[in-house]
């Protein structure tokens, strides 16, 4: 069952501290001579893997397997791993040779010794001092600071304090090296320098680095496999291409590279309809299925068209124009949704330009549908939220803790400041189980008509869609026929609202 | 300008009212007279006086050795337990060091007090003697200068980056190894300005030693005498001996040195150990 390759195997490791679950059954294994990095933002137990490799701390739950041996309970300074911290942690008082040797004064190997009797013993021994000057003197080659060795670590600058970390590391010959964000300190330059260098380490040392950071540019310049973490738990696993280019989900996509995110649902078994058009796409998918689309913004082709043509293309309003560097980042609104866009064309804010992108860069995701969410909602002037285009009643008092609504229908913050909400950009997010059907629709409903039914074992699961094509999805416990007419009801206190932007732009002066 | 000069004068006012008398203390010692003032000519006869006075040198040879051994303990006791402490959950060290500072507050008369009575108890009904003696002298200073200790270890540990001790286990120190390798270096200064204070405090002690002291040490069948409890002693019965002038001017010298010495250890190791990474581009 052991793969011979496997280094080290983490197998349900769970970390809670204080009824906090930092890091949730974590399963990987992690072959030797891998450059592995864990990619996450903070807090999502990417550090806390690390120290529990380490052996800082003990996980909770689950056992750590070095080499097919259970090190759970070794610990740290029995293991053969070394770690570079996040800022260093290089000893003052010593200068850079002594805190390089330090892990090698320690050392003891056994030594053959042959007594005056004759009898060969195993002996342990402390290295010698020419032993550990070579060692120390190889490291500080591989991290290109031979002439420092007598400097006091405060007289070193930030890149230079990195690199004696790296050699007190390796120089201890670990097995396993650890990174927990080492680059954080180092301004970009220098950082980029790094990273370029630390690849190479890995590839002239051979050692397996597992390597922590929330730079995703980091994780796809060094690593040999990302781990992509979401709040202790891992979300994907895989090579930076194919982190990239199909990412699991949402989150991933959003983390991993600039990304144009969609809700789209499949409208027959290979095509799927997102931002108001319907698109072939390669994968195969359930009719009315709701998934998450993402197409990355330098694989979108545009061109200007005039403001007359008719077309059926995708049509996008240049927004904003803001120059990277290397190419031009374009945001274009299509209704009410963003596509950004990077290329070298020139557009100016207002142009109108078609949008285009090959079937095989419209990257199809799972995902579990929890709620309803209505990214394109909108206040209307009765302060009713319009969900595809029909007022629902709903409470704009939660946009802004402790609001009233006045007699002239404004919203009036606790300190007295007025908003007037009107047009503006929310969204509206229903519960499943909130959205009540009524059968004897009348005129002032919205009325939509049942395209979906799956049973869920002890209810039914509906889509209901509206003229304008807005999918509701209900759970209810009467059966419905498709194409069934309905009307949608929602109740005020069950429509949860979001601001899109800040709610300063809506404050009315005076 | 004016508030320069005043500012100058308050200065020099205040220099004067503390080293004034010290001066004056120091120029009499050079002068046999019995009554300060008057001056019957130069001369090191009080200094040779001194070092043939068995009784003060006896009271001084005391002095010493209970500062040495009681800042030496005290020094062990309160370094350990400020790095046990700091490695404990906040409400433990919350605790410890709430009561360490009571005592560091609390007026010596009570502490010595205590300790009297604590060891008055002990003697009638476990011991069944009297226990006075060194030992009780050396429980007596340790007590007083313990919190003093702690106190002036506890900010350097805090000041100690925490990853440190786990970067040394990480190189394959053991926990004890870390300890004396790397934490204690890095918390030497407050180490050593805990060990001064805890000498001077016990050097001049007077209360806790009248109250603790018994036989012992080098006054051996006798009661201990140390400089304080002898000044006292003779006081009572009639003017100050003439050799203490040059006694207490030695040990305004010796401490004059120390502080110098101390203060260019400080500056040296400043200078070296600026702490890493605030010299340039680190978080």
């Amino acid at each position: 069952m052991e793969d011979k390759n496997v280094i080290i195997s983490l197998q349900g490791v769970t970390q809670v501290f204080d009824k906090f679950t930092a890091v949730d059954n974590f399963n990987l294994d992690i072959t030797k001579g891998e450059f592995v990095t864990l990619l996450g933002p903070s807090g999502c137990g990417k550090t806390t893997t690390l120290r529990m490799i380490a052996g800082f701390d003990k996980p909770s739950e689950g056992k750590i397997l070095l080499n097919g041996e259970d090190i759970t309970n070794v610990p740290p300074y029995k293991r053969p791993i070394n770690t570079v911290f996040q800022r260093y942690a290089l000893f003052p008082h010593l200068n850079v040779y002594d805190n390089i040797a330090f892990g090698l004064k320690l050392q003891k190997i056994p030594v053959q010794v042959t007594n005056r009797k004759g009898v060969t013993k195993t002996k342990m021994k402390h290295l010698s001092s020419e032993e550990i000057y070579k060692k120390v003197s190889h490291a500080l080659k591989i991290v290109d600071l031979e002439e420092l060795e007598n400097r006091d670590i405060s007289t070193l600058s930030g890149g230079q304090q990195q690199r004696v970390a790296i050699a007190r590391a390796i120089v201890n010959e670990p097995e396993i090296l650890l990174l927990d964000e080492p680059l954080g300190a180092l301004d970009l330059k220098l950082r980029k320098e790094m990273q370029l260098e630390l690849k190479e380490m890995h590839r002239k040392l051979g050692i397996t680095f597992i390597y922590v950071t929330h730079d995703q540019e980091e994780a796809l310049t060094m690593s040999d496999t990302i781990v992509v973490m979401k709040a202790g738990e891992i979300q994907q696993v895989g090579t930076p291409t194919e982190i990239y280019n199909n990412p699991v989900n949402a989150y991933v996509a959003n983390f991993v590279g600039e990304s144009n995110i969609y809700n789209a649902t499949f409208t027959s078994e290979s095509q799927v309809r997102f931002l108001g058009h319907i698109f072939d796409v390669d994968v195969k998918g359930e009719k009315n299925a709701k998934v998450d689309v993402t197409i990355r913004p330098e694989n979108i082709t545009t061109k200007r068209v005039k403001e007359d043509t008719p077309s059926d293309a995708l049509i996008g309003k240049v927004d904003s124009k803001v120059f990277k560097g290397t190419h031009f980042e374009y945001v274009l609104m299509v209704g009410k949704s963003e596509v950004v866009v990077q290329n070298n064309k020139q557009y100016n804010v207002g142009d109108l330009v078609t949008i285009e992108f090959d079937t095989s860069d419209i990257h199809v995701m799972k995902k579990d549908v929890t709620t309803n969410i209505y990214p394109e909602a909108w206040i209307n002037k009765a302060n009713e939220v319009m969900i595809s285009e029909h007022p629902f009643e709903c409470d704009i008092t939660q946009l802004l803790e402790g609001s009233h609504v006045d007699e002239d229908d404004y919203l009036v913050g606790p300190d007295g400041k007025k908003y007037d909400l009107k047009d503006a950009d929310v969204i509206a997010e229903v519960g499943l189980d909130q959205i009540e059907i009524i059968e004897d629709e009348t005129e002032d409903m919205l009325i939509g008509y049942v395209v979906d039914t799956v049973y869920k074992g002890d209810h039914y699961q509906l889509m209901i869609r509206s003229e304008l094509e807005e999918d509701f999805i209900v759970d209810t416990e009467y059966l419905y026929s498709d194409d069934d007419a309905v009307g949608i009801q929602i109740d005020k206190k069950n429509i949860k609202l979001t601001l899109k932007g800040d709610i300063s732009r809506y404050e009315v002066e005076e | 300008m004016v508030k320069k000069i005043m500012a100058q004068c308050y200065i020099w006012l205040i220099l004067l009212l503390m080293y004034l008398p010290i001066l004056v203390l120091i120029a009499f010692s050079f002068t046999t007279a019995t009554n300060v003032g008057e001056w019957t000519g130069f001369s090191f006869d009080l200094y040779t006086a001194l070092f043939k006075d068995e009784e003060i040198m006896r009271a001084l040879g005391n002095t010493v050795l209970i500062a040495l051994i009681s800042a030496t303990i005290s020094t062990l006791l309160g370094t350990t337990g400020a790095i046990g402490a700091y490695y404990h959950k906040r409400r433990v060290r919350r605790t410890i060091e709430m009561v360490t500072q009571i005592q560091m507050v609390n007026a010596e008369i009570v502490i010595a007090l205590s300790l009297t009575v604590m060891f008055v108890f002990l003697g009638t009904y476990i011991f069944k003697a009297n226990i006075f003696s060194f030992w009780t002298l050396l429980i007596g200073h340790v007590t007083l200068s313990l919190p003093f200790v702690y106190t002036s270890v506890k900010p350097k540990l805090e000041q100690m980056d925490p990853s440190l001790y786990e970067a040394a286990i990480d190189l394959g120190a053991t926990p004890r190894r870390a300890l004396t390798r790397v934490v204690v270096p890095e918390i030497m200064p407050g180490i050593l300005s805990g060990f001064l204070l805890a000498i001077t405090l016990s050097l001049d002690d007077f209360i806790v030693t009248a109250f603790t002291r018994g036989s012992g040490l080098l006054s051996g069948e006798q009661t201990i005498e140390t400089l304080s409890t002898l000044v006292q002693a003779k006081i009572k019965k009639g003017p100050i001996p003439t050799e203490m002038r040059a006694l207490t001017t030695i040990i305004f010298l010796i401490v004059v040195v120390v502080v110098i010495l101390v203060t260019i250890y400080q500056h040296q190791r400043d200078k070296k150990t600026r702490k890493p990474g605030l010299s340039r581009g680190a978080s």
